[in-house]
């Protein structure tokens, strides 16, 4: 297998770090070398947050993807794929959840929300698929599914088939939470396959 | 052996339980704290939060001295508060194996400076490692404790955000049953006076040399031969850039960074045309391999700031990085109080009063940020009382009435105290707030002196703040609600006019350990458009169409917009059972 390396981007909060120990778990699994770098402290608190997963034959060296080094980009939120979007590779994928959250300079006017967000990831970068994961996460019992449902829909890009996921998530949320999971996952790789 | 998946802290914990550690002793600080996090649910391993990293490091060192393994565990910073003891203790050596294992933070993700722990090792003469990935955190703490037996020292082991804070696999191994080594009085060595500290400095520096001599042959110092036209020499994280940058070169990996296999350098920079050093920070090895008389490029290539990339080293070396777009002028995302936070009341009327405000360090740092812009100065754990008492004696008492210390509880108890004491034995009459949240905050909700639990969330007793102020001298003391604004702003206007020392304690759980009413309020027609809910800095209110408005989700109920709306516009969407 060639190396995948996949950024996952989002605010704190948001649930990033969860997305990134279920793709290590299923890589480890599968039999891959794997690496994960996070964001602790500070920047949680609201702030821009990024998760570098790398999976491959190994060794990996680096835990750091290199701008213009990320096959897949999973942005949590549109202004944090379009800060992130110089390190997808040409060629790469990017799985955007169709969510706006105001950073504080715009919420008190010194800075302006960029309008042309879906303009430049059509123009730019090509591969990119915007949806409302959010919205399909609220139809599965929570909005905070929406890690598990953005996994679902980017899940097809990576060899692993289904039952490794479904395992992966097993093995990595809480019992009470994993039925919300699987469906969330389930229902993600739906909207991979209908048309975005 | 199982396999699994390991944040680099998860693997030094990992690496203690195996040793046979018995005590880790810490103050929490990113990004270390998750080492004694995972330390405690190990059997066998006492785990506690002290005070302070001095206070921790003591703990370790009497534990080490009593015959049971020891560790403590801190961010950079952290090693300068406990480098009274860690100074001496470096000299009159151990009984049982002690380990510090210390996080630099390049880069300062979650730090107020980029200091370089490896010139700690040099300057107090104990041996260091710097492992680069998750296996290495858990083998290297193994290691340090047979170093730390073998030649009676002190090991200092060095972390870094990307090492800590980075998941790999990890190969589990077996526990060590270690008995408690005896203790037997010997006060030529734990006894520091200056006619016994003049022979344990002989034999501080004797044990070094060996250690120098022996760690030649260390496996744990790895020489990776290919071509011969480079040669790099690197350790740590900076390892995994350089394999991915230039797989081509030879390099010899460095696990002991302190102090250096002088032989085997030597024969490394004979094999290669040209010797490079890559390590993050400041040129720590190169000088060392410099003034070995060995010729090598390092800081004339590379940064001593920040950190560094595989695309640093390639574009250093002429190689060609990946396409991509242009990096995009995204507008910055800079953390922020939680919806909730009980800090926005107080940074709001701080900003109001026009304060000037001696901050310190924790989540409330944030409160120097727009919108509350009402912090004035951050300098370390607890500066902000001592720095208010310098203010108050250069401005005089009337100029000194404008400025107030704000210090979080966790923050008050690690270095805050002294600081009080200061001003009353020192005789300023200034006013110091304690921002009691009942948690350590900012670096991931630990327990701490006043919260009433231990590290494990089991009951402890608390140390009652308002009694530990009096007893520093603090002549009035007043406990009120951060999100009673009225009372708050009468309160500090108040305890500034006063001629004598103030504690002020803003009393309010963490938004993120107590339930919130998570009854989203919302803005009605009688809003006068006038945005002063939008000076609090909530996450949840933000303009839309002209207008500010309440995003649901991000609501957590906890109506202090509702308190400072001039015009009763914002309510509950549902009643509250209150």
């Amino acid at each position: 297998m060639k190396d995948i390396n996949i950024l996952i981007v989002g605010v704190g909060g948001q649930g990033t770090l969860l997305a990134s120990v279920i793709l290590g778990n299923m890589a480890l699994e599968e039999g891959y070398d794997v690496k994960l770098s996070e964001v602790h402290g500070m920047a949680q608190r609201g702030g821009s947050v990024v998760t570098h997963v790398k999976i491959g034959e190994g060794p990996i060296g680096s835990p750091l993807i290199e701008e213009g080094g990320a096959d897949i980009i999973v942005a949590f939120e549109l202004l944090e794929g379009y800060r992130w979007a110089h390190y997808l590779k040409k060629g790469g994928t990017m799985y955007v959840n169709d969510n706006r959250i105001n950073p504080m300079p715009v919420i008190i006017g010194s800075a302006e929300y960029p309008e042309d967000i879906k303009e430049f990831f059509k123009n730019e970068l090509g591969n990119v698929k915007v949806f409302d994961a959010l919205a399909i996460a609220e139809k599965c019992g929570s909005p905070k599914a929406v890690n598990t449902v953005l996994l679902g829909a980017m899940s097809g890009d990576l060899p692993f088939d289904e039952k490794a996921w479904i395992k992966a998530i097993e093995g990595s949320v809480k019992s009470k939470f994993i039925g919300l999971n699987k469906e969330a996952f389930t229902e993600g790789r739906k909207a991979r396959n209908g048309n975005q | 052996m199982e396999k699994k998946i390991m944040l680099g802290n998860e693997a030094f914990a990992r690496g203690a339980y195996e040793a046979g550690v018995r005590l880790v002793s810490s103050y929490p600080g990113t990004p270390s704290t998750e080492i004694t996090e995972n330390a405690a649910r190990y059997e066998g391993i006492y785990a506690e939060w002290a005070p302070n990293e001095k206070v921790a490091t003591e703990v370790a060192v009497g534990a080490a001295i009593a015959g049971g393994r020891a560790m403590s565990c801190m961010k950079h910073v952290g090693l300068n508060v406990a480098a009274d003891p860690f100074f001496t203790a470096a000299c009159t050596g151990i009984n049982a194996g002690l380990v510090l294992i210390v996080a630099d933070d390049n880069g300062c993700h979650s730090s107020q400076n980029e200091q370089d722990t490896r010139y700690y090792a040099k300057a107090a003469g104990v041996p260091c490692l710097e492992p680069y990935d998750s296996q290495e955190c858990k083998d290297f703490t193994k290691l340090a404790y047979e170093i730390s037996e073998k030649y009676d020292t002190l090991v200092l082991v060095r972390s870094h955000t990307r090492v800590s804070h980075s998941r790999g696999i990890v190969e589990l191994g077996e526990v060590e049953k270690r008995d408690i080594i005896p203790y037997k009085k010997d006060i030529q060595k734990y006894v520091a006076m200056p006619a016994m500290a003049k022979k344990l400095h002989v034999a501080q520096e004797k044990r070094l040399a060996d250690f120098s001599k022996d760690s030649n042959v260390f496996d744990i110092n790895k020489v990776e031969m290919n071509g011969k036209e480079i040669g790099i020499i690197t350790a740590g994280v900076c390892y995994g850039y350089v394999k991915e940058a230039l797989p081509e070169a030879s390099v010899l990996k460095l696990g002991n960074v302190y102090p250096l296999p002088e032989e085997l350098i030597k024969d490394f920079a004979s094999k290669v045309d040209k010797l490079y050093v890559i390590e993050e920070g400041q040129p720590f090895l190169e000088d060392q391999i410099k003034a070995m008389g060995i010729p090598c490029s390092g800081k004339d290539m590379f940064t001593i700031q920040g950190e560094y990339t595989a695309d640093m080293i390639r574009k250093a070396f002429g190689i060609e990085v990946a396409e991509h777009c242009d990096a995009q002028p995204a507008p910055g995302r800079p953390p922020l109080f939680c919806a909730g936070c009980p800090h926005r009341g107080l940074f709001y009327v701080l900003g109001k009063l026009k304060k000037t405000v001696m901050g310190d360090i924790g989540c409330y740092t944030l409160g120097t940020l727009p919108p509350t812009s009402a912090m004035d100065t951050t300098l370390c754990m607890g500066g902000s009382i001592g720095m208010t008492h310098g203010f108050e004696k250069i401005w005089g008492r009337e100029d000194g009435k404008n400025v107030v210390a704000v210090i979080g509880d966790s923050t008050f108890f690690h270095s805050g105290i002294t600081g009080l004491v200061n001003m009353y034995y020192n005789k300023t009459p200034g006013t110091v707030i304690i921002l009691d949240n009942r948690i350590t905050g900012m670096t991931g909700h630990q327990q701490n002196p006043a919260t009433g639990k231990d590290i494990l969330g089991n009951e402890a007793p608390a140390v009652d703040i308002p009694k530990l102020a009096e007893a520093c001298g603090a002549a009035s003391i007043r406990r009120v609600d951060p999100f009673d604004l009225e009372e708050l702003e009468k309160t500090i206007k108040e305890e500034c006019e006063k001629d004598l020392l103030s504690v002020i304690i803003a009393e309010r759980p963490c938004a993120l350990i107590v339930k919130q009413p998570d009854i989203p309020y919302e803005i009605n027609d009688d809003c006068k458009n006038c945005r002063k809910c939008m000076a609090i800095g909530c996450p949840a209110i933000e303009i839309q169409g002209e207008r500010p408005v309440i995003v649901p989700e991000r609501c957590v109920g906890c109506d202090l917009c509702a308190r400072v709306c001039p015009f009763d516009a914002i309510h509950a969407t549902e009643k509250e059972d209150r």
